[in-house]
């Protein structure tokens, strides 16, 4: 579903990535660890997009994200392209991002209703199916700043799911929440696993990677240092980094 | 001793009663009485100074302040101020999205006329348009070196009044650009970038994401703007518009009546940017549900208040439990 192949990236002189490798097969759950600044966030970024890319190539679904390749030459992307392809991959954010100014229906039905073209009866009706799933069903008509965190990342779970996209990256979806709020993000993430849906999951939630996780990748210093099965690499670290990083977080 | 007080206390007589709400005397303030005094005094002697002055004919302004005439200025006043506040919206808003568009044709398009119209003074502005026709007898669109096209003389298409407005509406609208411009760049940019991930386009995410909620930064500085617009609109007298400023010198040319009619148009004046200050606060209102959990008090109950502090606390605190997060409750 997603393949990377020496992707880099930069921010003026900062180097980000330093070349990536990797696959994620569909219907699988892919985690992310690693220290802040290892460029994780940044990756995920890239997938859909929000970062372009310097070099390497990176593809979803078997095409090349953010241009077109026609015989041995690149050509990029027009804007509306581009937001085709990003209304096909959800994303949740650390911050929720909700928009305050809408209710929760409201954030839910917007894509849907403006991107996608939806009827606003079939909209509104999925939108309700879907905060029953993440457990809202009687916020309906809440404004974000009326809801818990967790509420308010439930809620933009929704609203990423409302386009039916075929994978979803979270960007540590619960690292802004109280502890006790974190259960339920989670618990929602666990049954969109279960159900099938691709996700790649930066995260600081060992405990999740592990049970939910097909494959764990840690990061650090804008490469992928090691990757494998969650359970080689949390109880069986081989690098030296790793295992640092792992005795800090555990 | 340490083992007493570290014991919780058994429950007493006391146990599940509410404590009693504290009845104390309130700090007293006798400076606020006497700078009430103070200010009462010096009120009243400019009143009583203005009211008597030997020449002045209160007869004229009771007279005039009701006249047709004068009503009738009022009505164009407002015409004025309405039409080239929608001019100054409208364009102001295309051009701050222009001047943050990553287009550099539109962008720099939109910095020379902020330039240009912000560096002019309006009143010559206006005075360009209503003697344009001087220069320029037929203005029109057509292809040059051609008779093909549309022209039409000049005077016919901007009178007085349209000259007006398109001098005061196209100022406006360079001082309307950057307060949109300021709204817009306080929206949180991961705003922008949620509505992009849905797969949004620029121009939904600006329309439906950014602009509602860069509102609430500009609300306040365009009511600013009305109010300051409806006074403005007295610089259409360079024009002969006969709004209410206009009208009012007519009637003083006439009856010699300079400081009465002056009078006579600021009591409208007045009148006019009171109803607007009250219209904004409602508007501030609207735009803050979501981004507030308490919605800042209407123009009355600040009144109510106000009255009520002079000496003492509100009668009512704001129920704050009402807005905790359910899961709170």
């Amino acid at each position: 579903m997603v393949k990377a192949e020496a992707v880099r990236k930069s921010f003026g002189r900062l180097e980000v990535l330093r070349g990536i490798d990797l696959e994620v097969n569909p219907k699988d759950v892919m985690c992310i660890i690693g220290p802040s600044g290892s460029g994780k966030s940044t990756f995920l970024r890239c997938i859909n997009h929000l970062e372009k890319i310097d070099a390497g190539r990176l593809s979803v679904d078997g095409e090349l994200v953010g241009y077109k390749e026609r015989g041995d030459k690149l050509y990029e992307l027009p804007d509306s392209e581009v937001c085709k392809k990003r209304s096909e991959i959800g994303m949740v954010f650390q911050r929720f991002n909700l928009f305050p100014h809408m209710t929760a229906l409201e954030n839910i039905v917007e894509a849907p209703l403006r991107v996608k073209g939806d009827g606003r009866a079939k909209a509104e009706a999925r939108a309700r199916k879907l905060l029953d799933r993440v457990g809202l069903a009687d916020k309906v008509d809440a404004y974000p700043n009326q809801l818990s965190g967790g509420q308010q990342q439930r809620v933009a779970i929704a609203r990423a799911l409302a386009m039916e996209p075929k994978l979803m990256l979270f960007d540590e979806p619960t690292s802004a929440l109280d502890p006790e709020l974190v259960g339920d993000v989670l618990d929602v993430m666990r049954g969109l696993a279960k159900d099938g849906m691709t996700m790649v999951v930066v995260t600081h939630e060992m405990g999740f990677a592990r049970e939910v996780g097909d494959s764990l990748v840690f990061m650090d210093g804008g490469v992928i240092v090691e990757a494998g099965t969650p359970r080689d690499v949390l109880s069986n670290p081989h690098h030296e980094r790793t295992k640092a990083f792992l005795s800090k977080v555990l | 001793m340490t083992e007493i007080a570290s014991r919780p206390p058994a429950p007493g007589p006391q146990a599940g009663r509410r404590p009693e709400a504290i009845k104390a005397i309130p700090v007293r303030h006798p400076w606020r009485w006497v700078s009430a005094v103070v200010v009462l005094a010096l009120a009243g002697d400019v009143v009583y100074t203005i009211a008597t002055a030997p020449n002045l004919s209160w007869d004229a302004v009771w007279t005039w302040l009701f006249r047709p005439f004068i009503l009738g200025g009022i009505v164009i006043t407002i015409e004025l101020t309405v039409l080239a506040m929608v001019i100054g919206i409208v364009l102001g808003i295309t051009l701050a999205v222009m001047r943050l568009s990553p287009n550099p044709v539109m962008s720099w398009v939109s910095w020379v006329y902020i330039w240009f119209f912000r560096g002019t003074p309006v009143l010559v502005q206006i005075f360009f348009w209503y003697n344009l026709n001087a220069v320029l007898p037929h203005i029109g669109v057509g292809i040059p070196g051609t008779t093909f096209g549309w022209h039409v003389g000049t005077n016919s298409l901007i009178n007085a009044f349209i000259a007006a407005t398109l001098g005061l509406g196209l100022n406006e609208a360079a001082y309307m650009a950057e307060i949109v411009r300021a709204g817009i760049i306080s929206v949180e940019h991961g705003q922008t970038e949620a509505a992009q991930a849905l797969g949004m386009n620029r121009l939904l995410v600006m329309r439906r994401i950014i602009l509602p909620q860069a509102m609430r930064v500009i609300i306040p500085p365009t009511g600013n703007e009305t109010i300051s617009m409806l006074k403005t609109t007295s610089l259409a007298v360079i024009a002969a518009v006969p709004e209410l400023f206009t009208r009012s010198q007519q009637v003083s040319n006439v009856y010699f009546t300079v400081i009465e009619m002056a009078i006579v148009a600021s009591i409208w004046y007045l009148v006019m940017t009171s109803i607007l200050t009250v219209g904004q606060y409602y508007i501030e209102r609207y735009y803050a549900r979501g981004a507030q959990r308490e919605l800042p008090p209407t123009p009355f109950q600040r009144f109510r208040r106000l009255l009520f502090t002079f000496h003492a606390p509100p009668p009512t605190a704001p129920d704050v439990s009402v807005f905790l997060p359910s899961e709170h409750r």
